[in-house]
């Protein structure tokens, strides 16, 4: 009888504490699901959507694109090449084990090998182990986007990943195509644990019970993750209320959305920038400054942003949103049909000439329409575009081999900096160094190549702010690719689901902080 | 029959055969699968040294021989994106679309026969001509549109039905889950059987009429007439009968077309069955895991094929199977 009444004790105060936390299921649904349990498998926005999740990072963006503490409590420049971060004490693993620095140490030298990662890790020479709860990052040259590149790194358990799997093979190996252990177990310091996961169907989530934010208000203990690849069912599925929490929100539903009295709207004005490159290398006119500031004078892209977008964008002018250091207030969007023509009859070309186009139909939002669209202006300054439109998998074998005049390409910048856009995109192309891999206009120009190596070097903010400015002055003056837009982001959830505080440009969301409010 | 089973398998080999060969040559036109398999700030370089190591970079022959020699133990190679067996991957998937498959033939058999039968008797009924107008429009309606109609009518507007996946699923046997034996999986089912039979509904009935009316037209119907039989026995016993012969025959090989539906309609409702699976490995460039589900579905298309052609021996007695002329 007393350990019957024990057991009713504990049971209701069990039931109290539970109703008094408030907990929560949240029923999300994005257009796919992360490839791999393994953070460092494959760069993408899924990964790091899942890495937010189950991993923490040692310091993490916050909505004003400035960095908030994490793993690591502070950090502080110790000289030119040395950053020095506190990680937090008492930090378990999902695993039970506690986080040290050797775990940080040794996330860093499997991020060092991955092939998705080890670029934007090069700049580091090493990590070293100062004390249990003290690392030192060390660059091989003074480099200013230490803080940048620490958003991406998870501490990874390293007991758990240690010996071999069942099938003989490494635990850590980073496998991209086959059977891994770390592509299918995980543990890391983050808010969730994964119970149980089908590919492409479900993955469900609960909330880490001996999680170290304690002071989060995130009050969800359960996450149903599912897919929806369609947008219309997307849509109906929260409009329906069978889940709720959506993302993206397909343009043509984002009114629909906005009215329903059920369901809030999140946007964001994106940061990643829509383009076409004009091969040089391929047409000679491209060649004259003025055919190219031709076209882009020709081409509308505030109207595209209205009519195709349906203000689901920003008209741009540069590569760098604003909010980024290269960003240049003065620099506008160009539309003007009288100049394009006056600009294509000094360049000698009056009559015109023909042009071949090509760009993804499922890759950006409304790719296929935004090169129609762009394809029917430039016939008005007799520029006649044989366009031809393909599924993302078939486009980028084209773009590597610059199949076509005009190239449609996107960018978003994996370090959330000015510079990324520069480094792949209008540098002089170099197969060496990588620098302009996805320079398809063959573009070059020496002050910008100089601008981009100089600023990587520089640790003064106001001095590198300037050279990144100078660099977007420069590109525009050369009109040395034509600007579309920077895409928006848009979430939506249920009323009651509060998705605004946690929702980011990068398109991670924090979701260990939501709360959801019956 | 043993004959006729030698026969078939030799068929099938051959039908396996030219599949996995065309499969494999279009592969190279699909797109190439390292783009979906590392970021895009990854290097050339370093995309070429994985293309190596996966043997991307062998001549065609030897690529495809390797796959052979594997096929022939069973592995049809390993899913980029799945990291597992494909076929295993496939077998997965394929109670979904089995199910959703039956469900629709469910539908289709038990009101396309009543219907196509009373359109036939009573030609000048309202009902009939209501019938065969709503199927005129059902055939030219395509499935997608049918279904993300249906959703916003029933899941969004009347909140009725759910708007996508399976819902809950119980296991049978064997890692066979099935939604017909919980509520919820069969609430589930409700919509996307419907949109999967709306072509093929409208078809079955319009089949069954045409059919029908001959059939009634014919000598030995209007014998029975005159020997007085009742009405009953001649639309149901000596009318049908004889009706449904051509359409076992269609209903054998629209049951492959069926499937082929499929891959609209789960990719609709966000089913996870094998259609919606071939399309995301599609768009993901995921060639073993195509290759894979070709050779899977014509299997199914072979095996369905000598299934019907079995019954239409059981059901016509002059078919003889071992005849190499007759039969098929």
């Amino acid at each position: 009888m007393k350990k019957f009444f024990k057991f009713l004790v504990i049971s209701v105060l069990g039931m109290t504490v539970g109703v008094a936390a408030n907990a929560a299921t949240l029923r999300m649904a994005y257009d796919a699901d992360p490839v791999s349990l393994d953070p460092h498998e494959q760069l993408s926005g899924g990964t790091l959507q899942l890495s937010h999740m189950i991993f923490d990072p040692l310091v993490r963006w916050n909505q004003e694109l400035g960095f908030d503490p994490r793993l690591a409590e502070s950090w502080e420049r110790l000289d030119e090449n040395t950053f020095r971060f506190k990680l937090r004490k008492g930090v378990k693993f999902h695993s039970g084990n506690e986080m040290t620095a050797l775990d940080v140490s040794w996330t860093f030298d499997r991020l060092k090998k991955s092939p998705d990662f080890k670029g934007i890790f090069a700049p580091f020479e090493a990590l070293n182990v100062v004390d249990q709860h003290t690392i030192d990052i060390v660059t091989k040259e003074p480099y200013p986007l230490v803080l940048h590149t620490a958003t991406y790194i998870f501490p990874m358990d390293r007991k758990f990943y240690d010996g071999y799997d069942e099938n003989g093979k490494p635990k850590d190996a980073i496998i991209k195509h086959g059977d891994a252990f770390a592509s299918t177990n995980a543990s890391g310091t983050g808010p969730y644990t994964i119970t149980s996961r089908e590919q492409g169907v479900k993955v469900e989530f609960v909330r880490f019970k001996d999680y170290w934010d304690t002071n989060s208000p995130g009050n969800v203990d359960k996450i149903i993750f599912t897919p929806i690849k369609e947008d219309p069912t997307r849509v109906a599925a929260l409009l329906s209320g069978d889940v709720d929490f959506i993302a993206p929100v397909p343009p043509a539903d984002l009114d629909r959305i906005d009215k329903d009295p059920n369901v809030d709207l999140v946007t964001m004005s994106g940061t990643r920038i829509i383009t076409f490159q004009l091969n040089q290398n391929r047409r000679p006119e491209f060649k004259d400054p003025r055919v190219r500031q031709a076209i882009v004078h020709a081409i509308n892209n505030e109207g595209i942003v209205e009519k195709i977008m349906r203000g689901f964008g920003t008209a741009a002018a540069q590569q760098s949103p604003k909010g980024y250091m290269g960003y240049k207030d003065n620099l506008k969007p160009r539309y003007d049909l009288e100049k394009a023509k006056a600009l294509m009859k000094e360049a000698g070309y009056e009559d015109g000439f023909s042009v071949t186009m090509m760009a993804p139909n499922n890759r950006y939002v409304n790719d296929d329409k935004i090169a129609e669209a762009v394809a029917g202006m430039l016939a008005k300054i007799n520029i006649k575009v044989d366009l031809k439109t393909m599924p993302k998998a078939q486009y980028w074998p084209k773009f590597d081999e610059r199949a076509a005049d005009m190239m449609m390409i996107g960018w978003h910048s994996d370090t959330e900096d000015s510079s990324n856009f520069t480094e792949f995109l209008a540098m002089t192309p170099d197969e060496a160094t990588g620098y302009g891999q996805y320079n398809s206009g063959n573009y070059s120009n020496p002050r910008v190549d100089e601008l981009v190596l100089a600023n990587q070097k520089e640790t003064d903010e106001g001095k590198r702010a300037a050279m990144l400015q100078e660099i977007e002055q420069i590109l525009y003056d050369d009109a040395a690719f034509v600007p579309l837009h920077w895409q928006d982001r848009a979430w939506a959830a249920r009323k009651g689901v509060d998705i605004a505080p946690i929702v980011n440009v990068m398109n991670f969301p924090y979701l260990g902080d939501l709360v959801i409010k019956e | 029959m043993f004959a006729f089973f030698v026969r078939r398998l030799i068929q099938a080999t051959l039908v396996m055969l030219v599949i996995s060969v065309i499969a494999f040559s279009i592969q190279d036109n699909l797109g190439d699968p390292l783009r979906e398999m590392v970021g895009q700030s990854v290097s050339e370089a370093e995309r070429q040294a994985l293309r190596e190591e996966m043997g991307l970079n062998d001549p065609f022959i030897v690529q495809y021989w390797r796959f052979l020699q594997k096929a022939l133990r069973g592995d049809l190679g390993t899913s980029y994106f799945f990291k597992r067996p494909a076929v295993d991957v496939i077998l997965d998937k394929l109670p979904a679309t089995l199910e959703l498959v039956f469900g629709a033939s469910l539908i289709i058999i038990l009101l396309s026969v009543p219907i196509g039968v009373f359109a036939a008797i009573y030609p000048k009924h309202w009902f009939s001509k209501f019938a065969m107008g709503v199927s005129i429009v059902g055939i030219s309606i395509p499935v997608f549109l049918t279904a993300i109609l249906s959703i916003y009518i029933f899941s969004v507007e009347l909140n009725w039905l759910p708007s996508f996946g399976r819902g809950e699923t119980v296991e049978i046997f064997g890692g066979w889950t099935t939604g017909f034996l919980t509520r919820d999986g069969l609430v589930h089912l409700i919509l996307p059987c419907i949109a999967l039979s709306s072509i093929m509904l409208p078809l079955f009935i319009r089949l069954i009429r045409a059919e029908m009316l001959e059939v009634l037209e014919s000598e030995y119907v209007k014998f029975a007439w005159a020997k007085g039989l009742s009405p009953k026995r001649v639309w149901f016993v000596h009318a049908l009968k004889n009706t449904l012969l051509p359409v076992i025959t269609v209903g054998g090989v629209q049951i492959g077309t069926l499937i082929a539906y499929t891959i609209l309609t789960e990719t609709v409702f966000q089913w996870p069955g094998m259609g919606f699976l071939f399309l995301e490995a599609v768009n993901r460039v995921d060639t073993p895991l195509i290759i894979a589900y070709l050779i899977v579905v014509g299997l199914i298309f072979v095996i369905t094929n000598t299934i019907v052609d079995l019954v239409y021996g059981l059901v016509n007695p002059t078919v003889k199977l071992a005849r190499p002329q007759g039969g098929d």
